[in-house]
């Protein structure tokens, strides 16, 4: 490409951005707004904090889809398809096994996340790294990602089961939250590692361009693979364990939110691809939640209408690579 | 070697499987809550009582789903043409359990075997969407079917769950979807007898079964009515799922597990190794709710539960063990 056409395709993709700003922005105020009577300094703190979380939430999901999907090499593997967020919910559940709820709820809410993040990320490493470099056909990586899935999924209602009704309350509280309870402080240390991350993220973005090239060809270009991707997969590890201590588990989400991005941006350039999946994710989020609470009366149920449309998303990727 | 070559080696396989079966039967009857001494059965009456009313069909329960279950996913997996599917995989289940929530709303009082009716209808579309669209999948990729397996069948069983939300019936749906021997008493379980009859039915066809597997052309170059045996099979799949959901609830991978590693030893003859096939897959689900009943006495972990981390490891086992010998 000539600098021209690439300075114009710059030009284009930076409109695109301050067009999906423009729309997420709005979609926020909607969100705030609409509806809007009773106790009106109460009900604008609880939006605001549940805008916060969906705004986190959705900027941690595109950010960590785009940066596994790079070194992965491939556009429908997310870290949700892979399970690890089945993973981090297995994790907590553990952990809550282990120290029972009372040790569980008596400990420092940083360390614990540094505990539980500590946990998660080894674990990922160990699975996933190992998958990556036998690199075997993509079906069967993701066909063991989804079994995996399954099976942290499994492990946790049966820890669940096996314990206390006392500790499983403190569990509940923790692991299955919604955009419905959000807890402050929860919402305080997410922000901060999201922040954190997103920004290693985008320090990173030249190199995530590299990446995307292909092993073998970054590895010809000069990268240690092995380590930028042990690197990035700690991050995505990070961003995963913030978004499912909020919300907990969106299997399809990230999937959902990276396919549109990529249909209305259309590139690969990281530094373009980041900002336009998070504000999506946000529109996608936002936008949702405002539409399901004010028309279709669902309010709560975001979760499992991303889970529905996502999933056919999915089956739809899966069939049109399928035919190629 | 084949499970049902003649000779002596043949012979003690079999009497090695069925003395593994027979014991994890009894040991089914004699473990609970409630005492039980196999030495009181003849002296004491509500012992007796016990073994009828509650333990024997409990044990019955977990053997007939189990051999039923076992044989829907051997079934499943002729037609689909891939080792890798079973019906709580693929939809089948997700879509029972969408049948009954139907049902419920439409008729909440309806009999138990009208809902195993309903359900088996949804079932039969489900299913039949899914092999549908399974035999466009590129035969090239078969890890394929299973993946788009899995996330259709977590489609409907997200639909589901959305009905269930909006209906307030999410703790209803529940008991469908995590399978459980606990509440099976006398009068409880009879319809598991109606799968039982299938697994007969699938016996009496299993060379056509078997020729099915071979794909549409040979099998309708070798004399077989192709569209008849599919339709037979996606029936056998879908009301074997539906009563085994409405009885007892989900119980994920006994379909899959049990032909496969069945396979490895006995080979793909459907007619030699179906009864190693349901034996197995009894065995499994007998043995998985003694552990359901063990690991946290006095309570009782669902068999649901239980083989979902179970099947889970060996579906892993069986998909990379495999991945790695080609």
């Amino acid at each position: 490409m000539t600098e021209v056409v690439m300075q114009r395709a710059l030009v284009r993709h930076e409109g695109r951005l301050a067009m999906m700003a423009a729309v997420a922005v709005l979609v926020g105020v909607a969100f705030m707004t609409i509806g809007l009577r009773g106790n009106l300094a109460l009900v604008i703190e609880l939006r605001a904090v549940r805008l916060a979380a969906m705004v986190l939430v959705g900027v941690a999901v595109a950010v960590s889809t785009v940066v596994f999907q790079t070194v992965c090499a491939n556009r429908i593997i997310t870290p949700s398809i892979m399970g690890l967020d089945a993973l981090y919910v297995f994790c907590q559940t553990a952990l809550v096994f282990a120290l029972s709820g009372f040790g569980f709820a008596g400990i420092d809410p940083r360390l614990h996340f540094l505990g539980n993040f500590t946990a998660m990320t080894s674990l990922a490493l160990a699975l996933f790294l190992p998958m990556l470099r036998r690199r075997f056909d993509l079906t069967l990586m993701l066909l063991t990602g989804v079994v995996l899935g399954v099976l942290f999924r499994s492990l946790t209602t049966l820890l669940a089961r096996l314990l206390d009704p006392n500790d499983f309350a403190v569990l509940q509280g923790t692991v299955f939250a919604s955009f419905n309870a959000v807890e402050p402080d929860l919402l305080l240390l997410a922000g901060v590692i999201t922040v954190a991350c997103v920004a290693i993220a985008w320090r990173a973005r030249h190199v995530l361009d590299v990446l995307a090239l292909g092993t073998d060809t970054a590895i010809g270009l000069g990268l240690a693979w092995r380590a930028t991707a042990a690197r990035l997969l700690v991050f995505v590890a990070a961003l995963v364990s913030a978004s499912t201590a909020l919300v907990g588990p969106m299997a399809f989400l990230g999937l959902l939110v990276v396919s549109l991005t990529e249909r209305i941006v259309g590139t690969n350039r990281h530094a373009i691809l980041l900002p336009a999946a998070a504000l999506t994710a946000i529109i996608v989020l936002v936008g949702g939640q405002t539409v399901l609470q004010h028309a279709l009366g669902g309010e709560g149920s975001l979760g499992i209408v991303v889970e529905f449309v996502g999933g056919i998303v999915f089956l739809a990727i899966l069939f049109a690579g399928g035919r190629r | 070697m084949t499970a049902g070559s003649l000779g002596s080696q043949g012979f003690a396989y079999w009497a090695v499987g069925a003395a593994t079966l027979l014991a994890l039967f009894v040991a089914s009857l004699f473990v609970g809550v409630g005492e039980l001494a196999i030495g009181s059965l003849a002296s004491d009456p509500e012992a007796l009582r016990l073994i009828m009313i509650s333990r024997l069909p409990r044990t019955l329960a977990a053997l007939l789903a189990g051999s039923a279950l076992a044989i829907a996913g051997l079934v499943m997996q002729t037609l689909a043409r891939n080792r890798f599917v079973e019906p709580s995989t693929a939809g089948t289940a997700q879509s029972a359990a969408l049948g009954i929530l139907v049902v419920t709303l439409v008729w909440p009082d309806a009999a138990l075997g009208w809902k195993a009716a309903g359900a088996a209808v949804t079932a039969l579309a489900g299913t039949s969407i899914f092999l549908m669209l399974a035999h466009r999948l590129p035969p090239t990729q078969p890890f394929l079917v299973p993946l788009f397996g899995l996330v259709y069948g977590g489609v409907i069983g997200a639909a589901a769950i959305f009905a269930a939300w909006h209906l307030d019936l999410l703790q209803y749906l529940e008991v469908w979807m995590t399978g459980e021997f606990s509440g099976i008493l006398r009068g409880r379980y009879e319809l598991l007898w109606v799968a039982a009859a299938l697994v007969v039915l699938a016996w009496w066809t299993a060379d056509r079964l078997t020729m099915l597997s071979l794909g549409r052309d040979v099998s309708i170059g070798l004399g077989l009515n192709y569209a008849g045996m599919l339709r037979l099979g996606l029936v056998i799949v879908s009301a074997i799922t539906a009563l085994t959901v409405v009885v007892v609830g989900t119980i994920p991978f006994v379909g899959l597990v049990a032909p496969n590693i069945v396979s490895r030893f006995a080979g793909e003859n459907l007619r030699h190794t179906l009864p190693w096939v349901a034996g197995g897959g009894a065995a499994l689900v007998l043995a998985c709710d003694i552990i359901g009943r063990l690991i946290r006495f006095p309570y009782e972990v669902p068999v649901g539960t239980i083989l979902g981390v179970v099947g889970a490891v060996l579906f892993l086992v069986l998909l990379l063990g495999r991945s790695s010998n080609d």
